[in-house]
């Protein structure tokens, strides 16, 4: 028996203090994955927003720095301009990129500072008592609004992966979801590709991954992750709104040429 | 043929693994874990896979995979 899964390197061996049912695990695991593929965790320098996010440190074997709420792009960028052989990434949830720091996510995206942003839309403030956040559903019922999102007081969700697709600094932008296995190997490829725009310095990536609350959506993990899959999904289509850089299929390697007259390898032993 | 094992220590019992598995080889257990919570456990092992989406859906990393070659 040999073992064919198994915890990234760039993940610490520890527990996680995520609720049950949390899909922060999971995209926790995918980002640490795609380290490892690119292979820049000694160089990797995290930016950890606030929310449920926060302890990123503990969870990620590379260096962290923390910033206050919403400021992560401004700290990543200050980070990659002084350091600019390392690898940034910032990892927010939506009430920390989506509310209190819009403005510096639209600014860092629109600048194309060469970083990659993880942005983890589950519709709600999760850590703080699960409030309303710009990106709750229409008729969602949150703490703070008991009979749920009023669409003319309180607006509609914000798709951020769409509006960041807009600005010219943004080198790719796409919406993924782990709810089902096929999403999910699909999100372990958007999330290696946003790395790759990274590595290869070709600015900014952008990922929002839909993740689940069941605390804060008062519901059973299960019930969670099947709403993904029904409501959020139709709101907020997955796919790539982005992708300036058109890399090739790598060309598949030359088959061996058979030498004419040539023996074969057990022929050739004996030969010899 | 494949394997898993959950490790009891880390689950939380949400049951995400339990919608993965398309034999239905996993279900929760009622006992009671050092978390408190129930940990899933395995039924019918002789027939998994080891096709690894239960572990690919795991958030806390509970289940390691094992397969034949």
């Amino acid at each position: 028996m040999q073992q064919v899964f198994q915890r990234p390197v760039s993940l610490k061996d520890v527990p996680t203090h995520f609720c049950p049912g949390c899909q922060h695990g999971t995209i926790h695991r995918l980002v640490a994955e795609a380290m490892d593929e690119f292979g820049v965790r000694e160089r990797t320098i995290g930016v950890a927003s606030v929310g449920c996010s926060v302890f990123l440190y503990g969870y990620f074997d590379v260096d962290v720095v923390e910033a206050p709420h919403g400021r992560a792009p401004a700290v990543a960028t200050g980070v990659k301009r002084a350091r600019p052989d390392s690898f940034v990434f910032t990892y927010q949830g939506d009430g920390d990129l989506a509310a209190i720091g819009t403005a510096e996510i639209i600014h860092a995206a629109n600048r194309g500072e060469d970083i990659t942003v993880i942005f983890v839309n589950n519709t709600t403030y999760g850590m703080t008592g699960g409030q309303m956040a710009p990106t709750t559903m229409v008729g969602q019922k949150t703490s703070t609004s008991p009979y749920g999102r009023d669409h003319a007081k309180d607006g509609s969700p914000i798709r951020m992966a769409e509006l960041l697709a807009q600005l010219g600094g943004v080198a790719f932008s796409a919406r993924v979801a782990v709810n089902t296995p096929k999403n999910l190997m699909d999100a372990r490829k958007q999330i290696k590709k946003a790395f790759r725009y990274q590595v290869e310095g070709k600015g900014f990536s952008f990922i929002e991954a839909l993740s689940t609350c069941p605390t804060a959506w008062g519901v059973t993990p299960i019930q969670a992750n099947e709403r993904i899959g029904g409501e959020m999904i139709d709101y907020f289509p997955l796919g790539q709104f982005k992708d300036t850089a058109q890399w090739k299929p790598q060309p598949p390697p030359p088959a061996p040429v058979e030498q004419p007259g040539a023996l074969s390898f057990p022929e050739f032993m004996n030969e010899i | 043929m494949g394997r898993i094992e959950i490790d009891e220590t880390r689950c939380k019992g949400c049951g995400l693994c339990t919608t993965a598995c398309h034999l239905k080889l996993i279900s929760l257990t009622r006992e009671i874990n050092v978390l408190g919570f129930t940990p899933a456990v395995t039924t019918n092992r002789e027939r998994c896979t080891g096709c690894a989406l239960c572990a690919q859906l795991c958030p806390d990393l509970a289940i390691t995979v094992f397969k034949d070659k």
